[in-house]
């Protein structure tokens, strides 16, 4: 067991805690505060995979725009700063074993699947380089759809939330 | 020149030695107990702390015992190979990572040493800061330290070492500014923030370049990776690297300790640092953080040996700035009427010397002078933290609050006066021991001019230290040591620069505030009377003058320069020894780590000479010594008691003398150089330019999309919209709405409702597709 | 390092989104949770991508999150408009589409 292990069960202990606080809390900026650890927590684990440019981009874009849009959100909507027992629905219990039986459902598919596959060590590692060959050789396409629906989303997010 | 293999021993290990690992751990577990329950327990998280950095301190004896036998078990002249233990940390990409200890002389030190001081800073502190309302936090700010400093010093590698240095850094920034209440503290921990960063990008920097430097060379002759300090140690003196590539590596290093230690030209946080607690003050920004710089070039000394041609022709950088420091530090104790920030600048000026001395080769009295320094500069911290708390109502300022304290203060006064003594570099005191050697050294090396700039900062040294010990403790007493009550001095506290204005958070101030001046209690008197005995007696440790038997810490600490043979990749304990020299003896050195390329084998340190002590020498210096304390004596009994006309006032009356004094009391204009003219010159047309940037381009470009995109709609809702989906909805609506009746009751309208039929029907699904597969 | 040890951490969390989507009545949390589900995703993604040796998983990472970035800035701009008109962001109060 190499220490990368405990580094794993620590980060994701504290994903785990910190998910179930955003959807259990019952205020809604320390909702969003559980969501960057839990950002952050991912960014960590895609370290520990080996894919630095993605961590460096999520924490860039989670944690530093997406995060400032949410709590913008949060300020322009006069949520309740503080807490707030108005934030679940009448029947959120219904959650429970609809997530249950999900989670079922994956973990069996998943042990069967993977059982104790490792993960190999000795690979090469993706460089940013690859990364960018990737994005600019067999899939501009997408590339460019998505350059299409960011376009979207910005002209989109313009005309909803003008005054007039 | 092979020698015969008998004379070969192997090298004794034991428990402590193999798990040395444990010392950082320890309290960094500590930490995390007073961050999580600290406030529930009976002492409010303190007991966890003390309880931590005792058993540290256990530890990193049992490490120095068996540290000293092993030395022992080795033959004459055998390279000590340090005891390394390694984990995989990280493996990826077919690459390796390991975390793990390396203990060697050096490590030992510098380990006993921080475990023993912060166990008495601890002890301090659990009267010092009683009552204060953040008292769990400052000991797991304190604790947290201690695991990070531990950890740094104990590192295999430059990650690890990397990793306790930036702990330090923060937990310097929590403690400094732990009563942030007051702008000062938080100011003043913000200051020495951004500096010592400014020095950090220097550390990472030179790891990054000595790793993809080194990486190949160590990777084949010793099978560790370029981040082992071991490896690219042996890979310093290897002859391989291109002298460029380490030049700037060393800066990069060097600029990083320039950061941390102190030095000139980024000294300027450490004296704002006082703003923090007396004994933070004591801990980290005396004895042990602050010369994390130093033991980061004692550390990866072959790298600066080579890449500045230590032993050189000429001075080299890290010489130059030590020089300067020593001075300028010097001259601004002279001006301070704070008597933490006398000290402070005094710690300054110590640094350069042990700068001075790993700059011209004198590495094992600089490393020495860490070990006798950090005991009587704690001393010294903690007794004015003493003074402040029982005598001086929290005021630090020796004109105003202090004076006459040595009869109403006994032992502070004995502790206090041992620790001066102990700094000015008198004989038989610690610091004449490895201040001296340094002066010595530097000028045995052939470097002359610095080792008058040394003797000239130990007369400067003598000077201030004379002064402030003539405020605090002798002349008649004023302000608050006098009796006087607190509350008129309330508005002249108000006008101090920094910290005496805490006082407002401290509880205690009410317990305290009827009597007058008196002695401090055993938590506090306790660890000052332990560091005066240390800092009496822990210089006979290494004490050239009687002797080579006498020099133990030369023997224990300093790696011995020998080309050592690795039979088996990844790890020194399994070396063998290819030469072994004759006897050393004074000047004869046969050696050729440092100097050239050993031909096979490799060396992990250099070659270095030793001055032979020499009486005449010391007398020298003594004298020196001698002549600043008397000197400084007579102008202080005539300046500050006698109010003697000729002298009071002769800074306003003197143009040179004014216009040196109001370049002291401005600290050379370092402070406005930074953040008037660097921070403006660099901040100012950033935000300008940013806002530019800002109002006609990003706006203008909105502006034309929001445009476009409204003409665009606009046809979208005309041609396409209003008539072919309109006219397909319409019709297809009819036909649904037949279907729609039937589901109607599950169409609530809430989307929620929508999101859990949803995701439990695929879940479903899900479940079923598996138990089907399976 | 198990392949399944990052599956699990990235199934855990996407069920915790579904809940999160489910329970919460509030505009705001339910895009929160869905960011939780995208980050599973992500998570799933980029072990694949270290599992096979190839980029293919980064790229895709990456587009999600482009994505993901998005639909937040879209979703919150559809609040802010559903709270300008009707003062409230609690999804239970739009029941327009009630059949």
């Amino acid at each position: 067991m190499v220490a990368q292990n405990i580094g794993f069960a620590i980060i994701a202990a504290i994903m785990i805690v910190g998910a179930l606080r955003v959807v259990t809390t019952s205020n809604v900026v320390h909702a969003a505060l559980w969501l960057v650890v839990v950002l952050a927590g991912a960014a960590a684990q895609y370290i520990l995979l080996a894919a630095e440019f993605l961590a460096i981009t999520q924490v860039l874009v989670y944690i530093g725009a997406v995060m400032v849009l949410f709590l913008f959100g949060t300020m322009l909507t006069r949520s309740r700063i503080g807490r707030d027992s108005g934030l679940n629905n009448s029947y959120a219990k219904l959650g429970i074993p609809v997530a249950v039986v999900l989670f079922a459902a994956m973990a069996l598919a998943l042990s069967k699947s993977f059982g104790t596959e490792e993960l190999p060590t000795n690979g090469s590692l993706v460089s940013t380089q690859q990364i960018s060959d990737q994005i600019f050789g067999p899939y501009l396409l997408p590339f460019w759809a998505l350059s299409f629906v960011l376009l979207a989303a910005v002209i989109g997010a313009i005309v909803l939330a003008r005054k007039d | 020149m092979i020698a015969a293999a008998e004379a070969l021993q192997t090298l004794s290990s034991g428990w402590f030695l193999e798990h040395a690992w444990l010392i950082p751990i320890i309290p960094a577990i500590g930490f995390a107990i007073i961050i999580l329950f600290g406030k529930k327990l009976p002492m409010k998280g303190s007991e966890i702390g003390l309880l931590s950095m005792i058993a540290s301190l256990v530890l990193a004896g049992g490490t120095a015992m068996q540290w000293i036998d092993r030395v022992g078990s080795g033959a004459e002249g055998q390279f000590i190979a340090p005891v390394v233990r390694t984990w995989n940390w990280w493996q990826i990409g077919g690459m390796n990572f390991t975390i793990g200890q390396s203990i060697d002389g050096l490590a030992v030190i510098i380990l006993v040493v921080v475990a023993f001081i912060s166990t008495l800073v601890q002890l301090y502190s659990t009267e010092y800061l009683n009552g204060d309302r953040r008292y769990t936090h400052f000991f797991a700010a304190l604790t947290l330290f201690s695991a990070g400093m531990l950890a740094m010093v104990i590192a295999e590698d430059t990650i690890l070492l990397l990793l306790g240095w930036e702990i330090m850094g923060l937990c310097s920034f929590m403690l400094i500014g732990h009563w942030w209440e007051d702008g000062a503290n938080s100011r003043a921990a913000l200051k020495a923030f951004f500096t010592v960063r400014t020095g950090d990008m220097g550390l990472l920097i030179g790891v990054a370049m000595l790793y993809f430097a080194s990486n190949d060379w160590t990777t084949e002759h010793l099978g560790v990776s370029g981040f082992s300090i071991r490896g690219i140690s042996a890979w310093a003196l290897s002859g391989e690297p291109n002298s460029t590539v380490i030049l700037v590596a060393a800066v990069a290093l060097f600029i990083a300790a320039i950061g941390k230690s102190g030095q000139f030209p980024l000294h300027t946080w450490l004296p704002d640092a006082m703003a923090g607690p007396t004994p933070v003050s004591s801990l980290l920004h005396s004895s042990t953080m602050v010369v994390a710089g130093v033991f980061l070039v004692s550390r990866l000394y072959p790298v600066f040996f080579t890449g500045f041609d230590i032993l050189g022709t000429g001075g080299n950088l890290i010489m130059v700035i030590g020089a300067i420091t020593i001075v300028i530090a010097a001259a601004l104790a002279f001006v301070q009427n704070d008597i933490k920030k006398v000290l402070a600048y005094s710690t300054v000026s110590q640094l350069g010397y042990m700068m001075l001395g790993l700059g011209a080769g004198a590495w094992l009295p600089a490393v020495f002078h860490i070990f006798t320094h950090a005991f009587f500069k704690a001393c010294l911290f903690l007794g004015a933290g003493s003074i402040s708390h029982s005598a001086s109502h929290h005021s630090f300022d020796m004109k105003k609050d202090m004076g006459g304290l040595r009869k109403v203060m006994p032992i502070t006064f004995t502790t206090w006066i041992i620790s001066t003594l102990a700094l000015c570099g008198v004989f038989p005191f610690s610091g004449f021991f490895s201040k001296d050697e340094i002066i010595d050294n530097v000028g045995n090396n052939g470097y002359q001019m610095f080792m008058i700039i040394g003797l000239l900062g130990a007369f400067m040294t003598a000077a201030y230290m004379t002064r402030a010990t003539y405020l605090t403790f002798f002349g008649e007493a004023r302000g608050a040591s006098a009796g006087e009550h607190h509350d008129e001095h309330a508005t002249a506290h108000a006008a101090h620069d920094s910290h005496d204005s805490h006082d407002a958070h401290d509880a205690h101030v009410a317990d305290h505030g009827d009597h007058g001046p008196h002695e401090s209690g055993w938590r506090i008197t306790l660890p000052l009377v332990l560091l005066a005995v240390l800092a009496l007696s822990s210089g006979l440790l290494n004490a050239t003058p009687f002797g080579e038997k006498w020099e133990r810490i030369k023997t224990w600490v300093e790696p011995r320069a020998e080309v050592v043979m690795e039979t088996a990749p990844g790890g020194p304990g399994h070396s063998k020894l290819l030469s072994v020299p004759s006897a050393a003896e004074e000047g004869h050195h046969d050696s050729p780590c440092g100097s050239e390329t050993p031909e096979e084998g490799v060396c992990y340190a250099p070659q270095l000479v030793h001055a032979k002590f020499k009486w005449s020498k010391a007398m020298l210096s003594l004298g020196i010594v001698f002549l600043g304390i008397a000197l400084s004596w007579i102008v202080s009994t005539m300046l500050y008691t006698r109010k003697d006309k000729r002298l009071v006032g002769l800074t306003e009356r003197n143009g040179v003398l004014r216009s040196g004094y109001n370049l002291l009391v401005n600290k050379y204009y370092l402070d406005a150089l930074y953040e008037k003219v660097i921070v403006k010159a660099i901040a100012g047309p950033i935000a300008a330019a940013a806002y530019w940037f800002n109002q006609n381009v990003l706006d203008g470009i909105l502006h034309a999309i929001a445009a476009v995109s409204r003409v665009f709609s606009g046809w979208v809702y005309r041609n396409i919209d209003q008539r072919v989906v309109d006219g397909t909805v319409n019709n297809s609506g009819k036909a649904t709405k037949g279907a729609g009746g039937v589901l109607a009751p599950v169409q609530s309208g809430k989307v929620s409702q929508y999101g859990a039929l949803l995701f439990s029907a695929a879940a479903v699904a899900a479940l079923v597709l598996v138990i089907i597969n399976s | 390092m198990l392949v399944n040890q990052f599956l699990f951490l990235a199934a855990l969390l996407f069920c915790i989104g579904v809940y999160g989507v489910i329970a919460r009545k509030n505009a705001v949390l339910v895009l929160m949770s869905i960011e939780l589900i995208l980050n599973a995703v992500n998570l799933n993604f980029v072990a694949f991508a270290l599992r096979s040796g190839n980029a293919d998983g980064h790229t895709f990472a990456l587009y999600i999150i482009a994505i993901a970035a998005a639909e937040v800035g879209v979703g919150l701009a559809l609040v802010l408009l559903i709270f300008r008109n009707r003062k409230t962001i609690s999804l239970d109060d739009l029941s327009e589409m009630k059949g």
